[in-house]
């Protein structure tokens, strides 16, 4: 930086051999932006094996402290190969940064570690992914724990918060949930009416409509939303207290984190989740009512009449049911992937990306489950 | 070229109704630390954004190197950009990256050096703030408030800057550590010869560091001056700033060490 600006400054860094081979001539200005060229200069230059070298840098025009460093780095590597290396003419001012330089910079170029092998890495992510899933299963058993305290005295339950959570997960859900599973429903429509026209069996799409929807996809598709919608939202406002230390303040003041910020959601989910999906439900039949009536010619009454034998009281309630316990998934792994933030905001990101995977994988894997389950039943 | 590295002219600022500045006009002069003091909510920070080009005066001149920056976009203030570093209050490295990565991602964006060279650079660079070595692995959060300003000031000259910006270099930091930032500060301007603007309140590092001050009050300059000369002033906000407890204590260290 001395003197960068001055034109006269600003010729073109060099080094080369100079008048004897034990004699090296340094010239132009030494600084930052013509250090690129100058370094790939540096690394073909001829050097003599002399035993004793001289580096004349009297023509050096300006210098700031990465000039001073490769100065520094010359001489040294220089040095490494047996030689003794003299720097002279270096102007006073050059001299004092040059030698600040030497003194302050690291005896050896900091090593980068080691990239750690395949072996490594499938064992460290088989690692990772076992601490992750004893973290979830301590993390439910914390808030089970805290749950039921709340429980035991009502006066700690707080209910603002959840009907505030209510309002943001459930409510405010309503419209995109319902386009989403009104459009299933059509998709779902148009597919069977093919195949129903060509046997005559127009009256079933009523059965495969109400079946699919209210028993198996109203849920599903409700829970993934709702898990991209507010278990994403979950992770990302956890995390950011976490980062901006509000958890750590929670707790001095002595307010569970866990109380204040997951029961809540957990609850507020449990209630919000099966009322969304009594919505889809809705709105997925009323979207295969639409398609069946052009398609295969069921007017609304028929499909009406016929949905009261088609979809049985169980079969509703089955799809209902899995409802609370893909809320309780999603609201766990949003709340617990918050908490598993470290310190910066990439980690922020990551969590929420994170949590939406690992929810979304749960509540397809667990409604497999279920089915599996009601196989077994025979519900 | 002139020997004033920042010139401000008739600066005026308003956020809706509220005035910050009125009139506002001061020099830095090349190579010498230059500091803006006043009470909180003052308008110190909005000034420094003003003049690094984030934020945008109502009226009035502000020429840095000798060009006028208002109204500059982000593409034309970049070759002035490249000229001055910044150290932003809470040091604002990029917490993805470790301290060296924050110091290389500079040099890779803005020179051709080789991959190797870089990461020698940014070491050097750490070092000469006075940090450890083993300090450039290490991510930001690993690092205590002090060791987070270094390396905050690390980067801001990773690219060997004429001008150096510092929002409270010492702003929570321990009496120690803050020591450590004031002769730092001195330091790197007498050996790199830079010139150095910053925003203080820390009256003990404008008496060991700074050359000229400039005391900002109800919207406008109320005094500018060595902090001799200021000590002696009698306008009642500066004096207050002055001879205040807290200010009586830091004048009178500065005359014991003299």
């Amino acid at each position: 930086m001395t003197s960068t600006t001055d034109p006269a400054a600003q010729a073109i860094a060099e080094i080369r051999p100079g008048a004897t081979p034990a004699e090296l001539r340094c010239s132009g200005a030494w600084v930052l932006h013509a250090l690129g060229a100058l370094e790939r200069h540096i690394a073909e230059l001829p050097v003599a094996r002399e035993r004793e070298l001289h580096i004349d840098a009297s023509a050096v025009s300006a210098m700031d402290t990465a000039g001073a460093w490769l100065l520094c780095r010359t001489m040294r590597r220089l040095e490494q190969r047996g030689a003794t290396v003299h720097i002279d003419g270096l102007r006073p001012e050059f001299e004092a940064l040059y030698r600040l330089v030497t003194s302050r910079a690291p005896a050896k170029a900091p090593a980068a570690a080691a990239a750690p092998g395949t072996l490594e890495r499938i064992g460290r992510s088989a690692l990772e992914s076992l601490r992750g899933a004893v973290g979830l299963l301590a993390f439910v058993g914390e808030a089970a724990v805290a749950l039921a305290r709340s429980l035991a005295s009502s006066n700690r339950m707080r209910w603002r918060p959840i009907l505030y959570n209510i309002q943001k997960a459930g409510f405010e859900a309503l419209p995109i949930t319902g386009l989403l599973s009104f459009l299933l429903g059509i998709v779902i429509a148009y597919q069977g009416a093919e195949q129903l026209r060509r046997v005559g069996a127009n009256i079933y799409i009523v059965d495969l409509v109400g079946l699919s929807m209210a028993r198996e996809l109203s849920p599903l598709i409700t829970a993934i939303i709702v898990a991209g919608r507010s278990g994403s939202a979950y992770a990302a406002q956890i995390g950011t207290m976490k980062v901006t230390e509000e958890i750590d303040a929670l707790r001095t003041i002595g307010v569970g984190p866990i109380d204040l910020l997951v029961l809540p959601k957990v609850l507020a989910l449990i209630i919000a989740l099966p009322l969304l999906t009594v919505y889809t439900d809705v709105m997925g039949i009323l979207g295969g009512m639409v398609m069946a009536r052009p398609q295969l010619g069921v007017s609304f009454a028929t499909f009406l009449d016929r949905l009261g034998d088609a979809v049985s009281l169980t079969s509703y309630l089955i799809g209902i049911g899995k409802a609370p316990v893909f809320a309780v998934i999603i609201a766990l792994v949003g709340c617990y992937q918050g908490f598993q933030v470290t310190g910066s905001a990439d980690s922020v990101g990551r969590q929420t990306t994170v949590s939406v995977v690992q929810s979304i994988f749960l509540v397809i894997v667990t409604d497999a489950l279920f089915s599996i389950a009601f196989s077994w039943f025979k519900l | 070229m002139s020997g004033n590295v920042i010139e401000i002219e008739h600066l005026d600022t308003r956020f809706g109704d509220a005035v910050v500045h009125r009139d506002v006009g001061f020099a830095v002069r090349r190579g010498e630390i230059f500091a803006l003091v006043g009470a909180s909510g003052c308008g110190k920070s909005t000034l420094l954004r003003e003049t690094i080009v984030l934020q945008r005066p109502q009226r009035g001149s502000i020429r840095v190197f000798g060009t006028e920056v208002v109204g500059l976009d982000d593409e034309q203030a970049l070759p002035l950009r490249r000229r001055w570093g910044v150290m932003f209050e809470r040091g604002a490295l990029f917490s993805a990256l470790t301290v060296s990565e924050n110091v290389c991602m500079v040099l890779e964006e803005h020179t051709d050096l080789g991959p190797a060279l870089r990461v020698e650079v940014a070491a050097v660079k750490i070092a000469l703030t006075g940090l450890p070595a083993d300090a450039g692995p290490k991510f930001p959060s690993e690092l205590s408030g002090g060791m987070r300003k270094r390396a905050a000031l690390a980067r801001a000259m990773a690219l060997d800057p004429e001008l150096l910006f510092l929002d409270e270099p010492t702003a929570g930091l321990d009496p120690l550590s803050a020591t450590g930032i004031d002769e730092l500060v001195r330091n790197l301007r007498d050996a790199l010869g830079l010139t150095i603007m910053m925003v203080t309140h820390d009256l003990d590092l404008l008496w060991r560091t700074a050359d000229r001050v400039a005391v900002l009050g109800e919207g406008r300059i109320l005094g500018i001056g060595t902090m001799a000369e200021l000590s002696r002033s009698d306008v009642p906000l500066i004096h207050e700033y002055f001879y205040g407890p807290r200010g009586r204590a830091a004048r009178e260290q500065a005359w014991n060490r003299k």
